[in-house]
């Protein structure tokens, strides 16, 4: 049932007719999971499975000075992206520490209107809205549009993924590279398709018009009906993108953190450029003290959680778990955590307290999982 | 003999108990439900307290954590752990085949046989399950 105070997607009646349980995520009534966590994420790791994450939210920039803000804005360069390439970056405050994880996309429209689509946290979307808008007194010829809540976005994951997508659209959809994307249509509907996605397998994430949702939905779950496409929730999603090592806002990444430490320099651009927590950033890329995010296995089968406590063999108390989850690919528990960077190195043991009881571990190089051959392009 | 779910009375953490005579002594089995069990899916790992331990009535005995959670157990009775389902933790899969006969979890010896009276019965139970979905 959906909370009276909560948002949904357009495909909630969809969820609630096909058995979902639901959870409030960033102020959304969203799916954990329709059949088990388990089938779900094998589902997506061997198949194919469709999620709907219409909750991201959503921005339209456009305009003579829509490039300049976001390369203010971004860590990564946007000045010279081509249309149709996609790029994850962060965005930091002066500080140099994480607001938002986001997407840009470089697109233009069917009459060759230029465009940039910012995809951002469902929790962070007012505030990078708000942020965004600080910028405009320095870049007034900026329209930003909030399309959010008149579209919807499904993402369509696993080994089978392109297959199942092939038949849906009148072009090669298999010939976009990975992190492109373009305008397109779906059943001569509007649609903006990209080779992206947040579970570490192959894959398209689909853009298109609230009341087109549900049409899209089943016709994916109907194209994929032969490889065993499952819908997959919050739950597999967010097992998927831990054995990715893919950090999560509000987990890895937060106002407390920079991409130094988390391990995401390469979305950090310097050269011939300036940016929003630009100098900060230069000097926590040469702090060797900060804590840094590594990967853990742990033995037994009980999982580490966010806030479990990590002590060296002397029983000082060295980091911190991030996200912890029983990895279904692996068969043992695995998480992400912040540790002091003398103790980074893959095979380094530590104890995690798990609710009061010590249990070991290692470190190990991350990701947990990574798929085993690119699927041909 | 099979345990029949009407026949047992339960905690609204799902929890249940079957009071039965043991050679003079009130014992009571415990486990949790077929919905609880449904609600829970994809569990990798239970904890149980050992034989001679003892369990008071609303307090943890142990805990069952599933791919997403940790969920801890609530004991329905107060008294001593008398017997304990070892293969249990290593056969999870018995949960969902039968929670109310091979799935039993302890069995504790009461110290107040009045706290069964506090428990729902399997009427009340099955109401709370339906109004929770």
């Amino acid at each position: 049932m959906a909370e009276a105070n909560l948002a949904t997607t357009p495909l909630f009646g969809w969820h609630q007719a096909h058995g979902a349980r639901f959870a409030e995520f960033a102020g959304y009534s969203m799916p954990i999971q329709y059949s088990t966590i388990v089938a779900e994420h094998e589902a997506t790791r061997n198949n194919a499975a469709v999620f709907d994450i219409s909750h991201m939210g959503r921005f339209r920039l456009e305009g003579p000075q829509a490039e300049a803000l976001l390369d203010h804005t971004l860590t990564r360069r946007v000045a010279g992206m081509e249309l149709g390439q996609i790029r994850y970056s962060l965005i930091c405050n002066e500080d140099g520490n994480i607001l938002d994880d986001v997407l840009l996309y470089s697109l233009e429209t069917p009459s060759s209107h230029p465009y940039f689509l910012l995809v951002v946290n469902a929790g962070n979307r007012s505030k990078i809205w708000n942020w965004l808008e600080r910028q405009l007194s320095e870049f007034p010829q900026v329209q930003m549009t909030d399309t959010t809540e008149q579209t919807a976005m499904i993402a369509v994951q696993g080994p089978q993924a392109m297959s199942v997508c092939k038949p849906l659209f009148p072009e090669h959809v298999q010939n976009l590279g990975y992190y492109r994307g373009r305008v397109t249509e779906q059943m001569h509907k509007p649609c903006i398709v990209s080779r992206t996605g947040y579970t570490g397998e192959d894959g398209l994430e689909l853009i298109i018009r609230k009341e087109d949702a549900e049409r899209v939905w089943e016709n994916l779950m109907l194209s994929g009906r032969k490889v065993g496409i499952m819908p997959a929730g919050l739950g597999a999603r967010d097992t998927l993108r831990l054995e990715a090592a893919m950090p999560l806002y509000g987990h890895e990444i937060d106002e407390n953190t920079n991409p130094m430490q988390a391990g995401l320099s390469f979305a950090v651009q310097f050269k011939d450029r300036d940016f929003i927590g630009k100098a900060a950033l230069l000097r926590a890329k040469d702090d060797s003290q900060a804590p840094v995010r590594v990967g853990l296995m742990l033995d037994g089968k009980r999982a580490a959680r966010q806030e479990a406590r990590i002590f060296d063999m002397d029983s000082r108390c060295v980091g911190v778990v991030t996200s912890g989850s029983f990895s279904p690919t692996l068969q043992q528990p695995i998480a992400m955590a912040y540790i002091a960077p003398n103790l980074n190195t893959p095979g380094t043991v530590v104890d995690v307290d798990i609710r009061g009881s010590r249990t070991s571990g290692r470190v190990v190089p991350l990701p947990f999982y990574s798929r085993p051959t690119s699927s041909p392009a | 003999m099979t345990i029949q779910p009407s026949e047992l009375r339960y905690c609204p953490t799902h929890e249940w108990a079957h009071a039965i005579q043991d050679g003079g002594k009130n014992i009571a089995v415990i486990g949790i439900s077929a919905f609880a069990v449904e609600q829970l899916t994809d569990l990798v790992f239970m904890a149980l307290p050992k034989v001679g331990s003892s369990v008071q009535a609303g307090q943890e005995f142990g805990e069952v954590e599933s791919v997403k959670a940790v969920s801890p157990l609530y004991s329905p009775v107060s008294g001593q752990v008398v017997a304990v389902n070892e293969s249990l933790p290593n056969q999870l899969e018995i949960l969902s085949r039968d929670p109310y006969n091979e799935g039993w979890m302890i069995q504790v010896e009461m110290s107040d046989l009045s706290e069964l009276d506090g428990l729902l019965t399997f009427e009340s139970y099955s109401k709370q399950c339906a109004e929770s979905h």
